[in-house]
């Protein structure tokens, strides 16, 4: 097994065990949004029009959840220091970090988005672009996510800054992820553009978020 | 082989931990770095081991593979034991291994070296912390790298396994490798040279020296 597989094959199989994160995400995604319909009441256009943004938001507190023990468990432990003993570039095991923290805590909230979606009046066609901006944008938040968790691994209390730090980076996609998937409810502005801006924002993310986050993590061994 | 550090400084916090620290080691031989708390014992292997950036100084490898650092050519033997609770004693070793780069192969044999090889499919959260030490010594074996950077390795071992660390660190240096360990106390290592990292960690005046 190659190096980078090894992390991914490690960081996965720790999510999915006890006191992982992988289930606590999709959880807390699930809970926060079955609570807005008996916060709002049945009034089914309206939840209609809000159901995307509820969606979103849910999704980015979820994928938040798991972050901060991203770096922070590896630091504890030693890990990181043999990790950057190890031949393999630093920025590509952030990465590949990345990566497994997206198929243990994003996929998982992409499955449950459809049926998140039915208490939320979203049918067929919408949900299925509720689903798409979601597959094509959580991955934008993981990326983005992995800068603060690398800012904030020395600190005891990192996950309340890891919160400050990212969130407010993460407006460009919440507005293009939310307004892709309106925009295939209501109308009037076409699927197509702001769904492409989530795309390159997804991609910018997945540039940047890995170096970013490495140049971080050099920078808190001292 | 040979690795040496040349008029080495290092500074935490803004301190000046230690100065002029000189110290050259051949294939086959050890060092000992010894020193009260706070002498920068910690600081000077994770500085060898490209984990602490030098404040002054150069630490040179002759005879090693020049595409890498020495870092990757090290083992860091920290205080911490870098295991995963929630992952077996054999699945964190594999981990280790295949991530530094070994065939799976030497796996079980590694695993009966430190005497683990009957807990291997027990999970790394109920191992006692001498265990988790030879877990984390079983690395070293998987993985063939020449130096060797140990900071306290003997720490929470019992008599029997401090025996069997210094068989393997002699096996390390007759197998040509060299070993540099931030140690209390002795080790088993005969013929170790010593480096005694004796400035004081905090420059004090006269006056309260003398208290």
């Amino acid at each position: 097994m190659s190096p980078l597989a090894a992390i991914l094959v490690r960081d996965m199989r720790i999510a999915v065990r006890v006191g992982g994160g992988a289930l606590m995400g999709v959880l807390f995604f699930v809970v926060v949004a079955t609570l807005v319909p008996f916060a709002l009441g049945p009034d089914l256009a309206l939840l209609q029009r809000i159901g995307p943004a509820i969606l979103w938001l849910a999704a980015l507190l979820a994928s938040l959840l798991a972050l901060d023990r991203l770096f922070a468990a590896d630091h504890e432990d030693g890990s990181l220091d043999i990790i950057l003993t190890g031949r393999a570039p630093l920025e590509l095991v952030v990465l590949v970090k990345g990566v497994a923290h997206w198929l243990t805590t994003g996929v998982p909230l992409v499955v449950a988005a459809p049926l998140i979606g039915l208490m939320l009046n979203l049918q067929g066609p919408a949900a299925a672009a509720l689903v798409l901006t979601l597959v094509v944008g959580t991955p934008a938040l993981t990326f983005i996510g992995l800068i603060g968790a690398a800012l904030s691994v020395t600190l005891r209390r990192g996950g309340l800054l890891l919160a400050v730090l990212v969130l407010p980076l993460t407006i460009p996609v919440l507005i293009f992820g939310v307004a892709a998937a309106n925009a295939a409810v209501t109308g009037p502005v076409a699927f197509g553009t702001p769904f492409t801006v989530l795309c390159a924002l997804t991609l910018a993310g997945l540039v940047v978020g890995p170096f970013a986050a490495a140049a971080a993590l050099r920078q808190e061994m001292e | 082989m040979r690795l040496s550090a040349i008029d080495l400084a290092c500074r935490r916090g803004g301190r000046s931990v230690f100065e002029g620290v000189n110290f050259s080691v051949s294939a086959g031989e050890s060092l000992t770095v010894s020193g009260r708390n706070g002498a920068g014992k910690s600081s000077l292997l994770r500085m060898v081991g490209g984990l602490l950036r030098l404040a002054g100084g150069r630490i040179v490898l002759e005879g090693g593979d020049p595409e890498l650092t020495i870092g990757e050519q090290a083992h860091y033997l920290g205080h911490q034991d870098a295991l995963k609770p929630s992952l077996s004693v054999g699945e964190n070793l594999r981990f280790w291994s295949a991530f530094l780069g070994a065939a799976s192969a030497g796996i079980g044999e590694s695993l009966a070296a430190v005497g683990l090889d009957t807990l291997a499919d027990l999970p790394a959260a109920y191992l006692s912390a001498g265990q988790r030490r030879r877990l984390s010594l079983a690395r070293l074996l998987t993985v063939k790298r020449p130096i060797w950077l140990l900071d306290e390795p003997a720490s929470s071992l019992d008599a029997a396994a401090q025996q069997r660390l210094s068989e393997l660190m002699r096996a390390h240096l007759a197998g040509g490798g060299l070993i540099l360990a931030a140690t209390h106390g002795a080790i088993g290592l005969d013929g170790a040279r010593e480096l005694r990292l004796d400035q004081p960690a905090i420059a004090l005046p006269e006056e309260a020296e003398a208290l």
